[in-house]
Formats: structure tokens, sequence, C-alpha cells
């Protein structure tokens, strides 16, 4: 069975009345990493956001199945999708800076998901949160874990909001954007972590990103998001080898050159 | 800029912690009795034995000014508590969800508000009676309506911010997501806002024990002292001096420090 299975999805705006996701099939298998592209404004957030129960019910139509595990996302209680949430499903966004609370200390915030789901000891949870952030490379853990977000770099930020994530071990990780607001080098260095870290574990990844470059590092599978459709899917180096949609062309044409291959 | 708020923020916090240490110490030590008369040093002019001399019944202005401050000062801590926590809890959940209920709070509060706050603590006092506990009482729920809406702001905009959608994914329930990750945020906004309020507390409670309603003799309080003090205007300024120059001192050091904070909080 699928890990993740999206049927049918529809997304539509209560208050702008704007359908921003129109019958997306997605599905992701356990450790599978699958790269949802498309241009800005396609529904790929809006799409992460169904599935991950951020959207808030009240303000949007929603159709369609989120299957997570074989269970409807979109219509279970709000305490089953809480258990879910963090324990299961990971989520990672663009913004390193905004991401981290500023008032909380570091190590408190990588170790936040286990307070909320697990019954370890604070001792316990300080050693697996240290662990957690040796391993998505921040320096010197134990100093880290009492910094607070302003005293790091964007990069470091973002592994830290990486390790949050991590720390728990979940199932699938939804990552929004993670190396946008990243330089190039910070950019490579994250991607190669997400990838170690799914293929050590078995996590799957649902990577959003407008940069097929992006995809590409990370991702085996990938589907082509279009005015909140998906117009192509499939393996990622058969979909860059031979593109079959108009858009998906245009996609690639727009990376620049030199870098194509880089 | 920054410059002068942070003036303002050195200024106050050293007038303020004057004035704290005078109360703390007052706690334990007065250098008279605050209540002891004497019929043998009645309006004493400041001289060395009575720094700032005696009253009507001989007794100790100093000491009386120490002891009045105190009862100010607690009176003032206990109002802006009562608005704090109210306020705290309602802002927090009106700001929190949104909605009906926060339309309805807000409207009330906004009725509330809409009368001077004296007024509606004499209104008060009228219906419970005075003394130092309904003064509390009194101005304690008067000063709700602009705490909430201060916390409600700020509740309602960090709600919107990335690590509350973050920690909400990360299935941490409502009240921790609003008390322990949201409510830490808010109090560089909140804390202009409780200067303000104290400010307001002890001016309140100064005017209401002058009127005679605050707090009842033989207990000091500087607006009783002040009260006390207008029949001796001439005969014994220094009495109307002291009180008023130490309402002056604590309503300037907590108003210098919200100007200090205000402006600039991020480097506080
Ligand atoms: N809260 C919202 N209310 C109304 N429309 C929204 C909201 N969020 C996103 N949209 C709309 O949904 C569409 C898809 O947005 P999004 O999923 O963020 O695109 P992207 O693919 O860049 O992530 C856009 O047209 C956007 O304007
Ligand atoms: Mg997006």
């Amino acid at each position: 069975m699928a890990l993740l299975d999206i049927r049918d999805l529809h997304v539509t705006f209560l208050s702008t009345g704007k359908e921003a996701v129109r019958g997306v099939d997605l599905t992701v298998e356990p450790g599978q990493r699958l790269g949802l592209v498309g241009e800005s404004g396609s529904g790929k957030t809006v799409t992460a956001m169904a599935l991950s129960g951020l959207i808030e019910r009240w303000n949007v139509d929603m159709s369609g199945q989120v299957l997570f595990d074989g269970r409807d996302l979109l219509t279970c209680s709000r305490d089953q999708l809480r258990k879910i949430q963090g324990r299961d499903i990971g989520v990672v966004f663009q913004e390193p800076m905004t991401s981290l609370n500023p008032l909380m200390r570091v190590g408190r915030q990588v170790e936040e998901v286990l307070k909320i789901h697990t019954d370890l000891s604070p001792d316990e949870r300080r050693a697996k949160a240290l662990e957690a952030m040796a391993q998505v490379g921040l320096p010197d853990p134990e100093r880290t874990y009492e910094k607070y977000p302003h005293q790091l770099s964007g990069g470091q930020r973002q592994r830290a909001v990486i390790a949050s994530a991590m720390v728990i071990r979940p199932r699938l990780l939804i990552c929004d954007e993670p190396t946008t607001a990243l330089d190039v080098t910070v950019q490579a260095q994250i991607l190669s972590l997400l990838k170690s870290f799914s293929t050590d574990h078995g996590v799957a990844i649902l990577l959003i990103s407008h940069d097929l470059r992006v995809v590409r590092r990370l991702c085996e599978r990938v589907a082509v998001m279009h005015r909140g459709r998906i117009v192509e899917r499939g393996d990622t180096d058969a979909v860059f080898a031979d593109p079959q949609e108009e858009y998906t062309k245009r996609l690639i044409a727009a990376i620049p050159q030199r870098k194509r291959h880089g | 800029m920054k410059l002068r708020h942070n003036k303002n923020f050195t200024a106050g916090a050293a007038i303020t912690a004057v004035m704290l240490l005078i109360i703390l110490v007052g706690l334990v030590w007065t250098p008279y009795d605050p209540n002891a008369m004497n019929g043998a040093a009645k309006r004493l002019a400041p001289c060395l034995t009575h720094p700032l001399g005696t009253d009507n019944f001989g007794r100790d202005i100093l000491s009386r000014v120490v002891e009045g401050a105190g009862a100010t000062f607690l009176i003032a801590a206990a109002t802006v508590a009562i608005g704090l926590a109210a306020g705290l809890v309602i802002g927090g959940l009106t700001g929190y969800y949104g909605g009906w209920l926060d339309e309805i709070v807000m409207r009330l509060n906004d009725a509330l508000a809409a009368f001077p706050s004296i007024l509606l603590a004499l209104v008060l006092i009228a219906l419970m009676g005075g003394g130092k506990y309904n003064i509390i009482l009194a101005l304690g729920l008067l000063f709700i309506p602009s705490f909430a809406r201060v916390v409600r702001g700020e509740v309602a905009r960090q709600k919107s911010q990335d690590y509350v959608a973050l920690a909400k994914l990360m299935g941490a329930g409502d009240m921790r997501v609003l008390f322990r990750h949201i409510l830490p945020n808010i109090v560089p906004v909140l804390l202009p806002s409780v200067a303000i309020g104290f400010n307001n507390a002890v001016l309140a409670e100064a005017s209401m024990s002058y009127l005679g309603v605050g707090v009842q003799p033989p207990d000091a309080s500087l607006g009783r002292m002040l009260n006390e003090a207008q029949g001796y205007l001439l005969t014994a300024p220094w009495y109307a001096l002291s009180a008023g120059a130490a309402i002056i001192l604590l309503v300037l050091g907590f108003g210098l420090l919200s100007e200090g904070m205000g402006g600039d909080y991020g480097a506080a």
C-alpha cells in the first residue's frame, strides 16, 4: 500500500472563490522521494497544506481523498490528525528565518516534537535532540542547543528545522521550497542532507519546488503541476530526457544552460 | 533615536529601582513608626531628626511617605496583575480563535473603554464601598479591556507566523501553541503597556484615596496623604510636597521605562 495516496483533490478558497487545486492525484511509496514542481502560483503549497492539515477547513471547500497509511486525512478528526502530525508527517518550510520560535532555545525546539508525542524523560529527549543536531551538521550541538535562533545563520537555522522534524523519524517529510531562501552552496548541502536522511532511515520525502534542478538532485520521481493540475509525471530522469508536455519542456528550457547538467 | 530611547529606559530603570529599594526597606524598617503620634512634635519643618518634617499629629512624614508609597505600589501592582491576567486569557483566546466570540468580546471591550475609567471606578466603588481591596478590584476590572486589546492584536499577528504553523504541524494542541509558543513572543509588546497601566493605577489610586474613597485612615497611601495634607498647605507645605514628589517619581520612573521600551523594545 502506498504511504500517501492523494485522489482527485480539489481545494477552493471560499474567500476568493479561487480553485487552487483542481483534481490532483499523487502517490508516494514508503521511502520514496517525489518532487512536485511547477511555477509559482500553480498550487503546490496549497496541496501540501491540504495534506498536512494546515489549511483551516472553514476557509476552503475541499473534496477528494488524502489517504495516509490508508486513513483519509481530510475526514479524520482533529485529534486523530494531531496524532499523525509531527509523529508521522514532518514539515519543513521555505523561510528558515521565520520557521523557528525567536524566543525558544534551539535545542528546545528540536525536542518539541518528542515532548508532544512521546513519554521520554527530559534527559532522553535532550540526548535525542543533540544526536539529531549532530546528524544535520550543526556545529557543537551542546552549545547550539542553548542558543536562540537569531544566533544561527540561515543555513544553520534550516538544519535546525530539519532536525526538529527528523528527530522523531517521521515516515513522510514534506519540504516546501526548503532551499529557495539559501545560497547555492548551502542549498547543495541541505539537499544531500535530506537525501541521506531519506535513504538511511527510509523516510519518504515530498519535495515542493519551482526549481527543476533541486528536484532532480533529490527525487527519483517527479510530478509537474500547472494551474492546479498534474500535467506530467514519471521517473525524474525520464521526464528530463524526454518531456511529453509543452509546459514541462518550457520548464526545462528555462533552466540556465550552464547549470542544467551541473 | 535609539539613544534617546535607551536614555529613557536607563533613567526610568534607575528611578524605579531606587523607589523599589526604598519601598522594600520600608517594609522592614522605617525611621519611626508611621502611625506613632507625638503631641510634642506637631508640624515640625524638615530637620535632622525628621528629614521631611512631621504632620498635624506629629507623625514622621518620611516614614509615612515610605509606607504610603509601598501601599500605593502594592495596590497598583495588584491592579495591573488582575488586568493583565484576565487580559491575557481573554485577549489570548479571542486573538487565537477569532470568529464571532472575538467580535462580541471586542465590541464589549470598546463599549467599556469609551468611559473614562476613573469615572467607572467611582461608580463601582459607590456600589461596593471603598477601602483598599475594593479599589484593587474596581481598578483591576477596569484595566482588563486595554490589556485584552493589546494581547489580542499581538496574538492575532503572531498566529500567522511560520513558527506557529510549524508548531501546529508538529501536532501541538491549541493551548500549547497559544501559551508555550505565542505568549512569550508577545511579552516585548506587552511590557510598555504594563508600565503605562502601572502609572494609570498609581494615579487612579492617588485620586481615589485623595477623594476619600480609597485607602482608609490610619493606613497611609500617597493619595490619602495628599488628602490629609491639603488642610496644611500653608502651615506645613512639606507634607503635600513629599507625598506629591513620591507620586511623581513613581509615575515618572514607569513612564520613562515604557517610553524606552515602546520605541525600541528589540534592543532592551
Ligand atoms: N489563503 C489563500 N486564500 C486565497 N487564495 C489563496 C490562498 N493561498 C493560496 N491561494 C491561491 O492559490 C493559488 C496557488 O498558490 P500556491 O499553492 O501558494 O502556489 P505555489 O505553487 O507557488 O506554492 C494561488 O493563485 C494563490 O493566490
Ligand atoms: Mg509555494
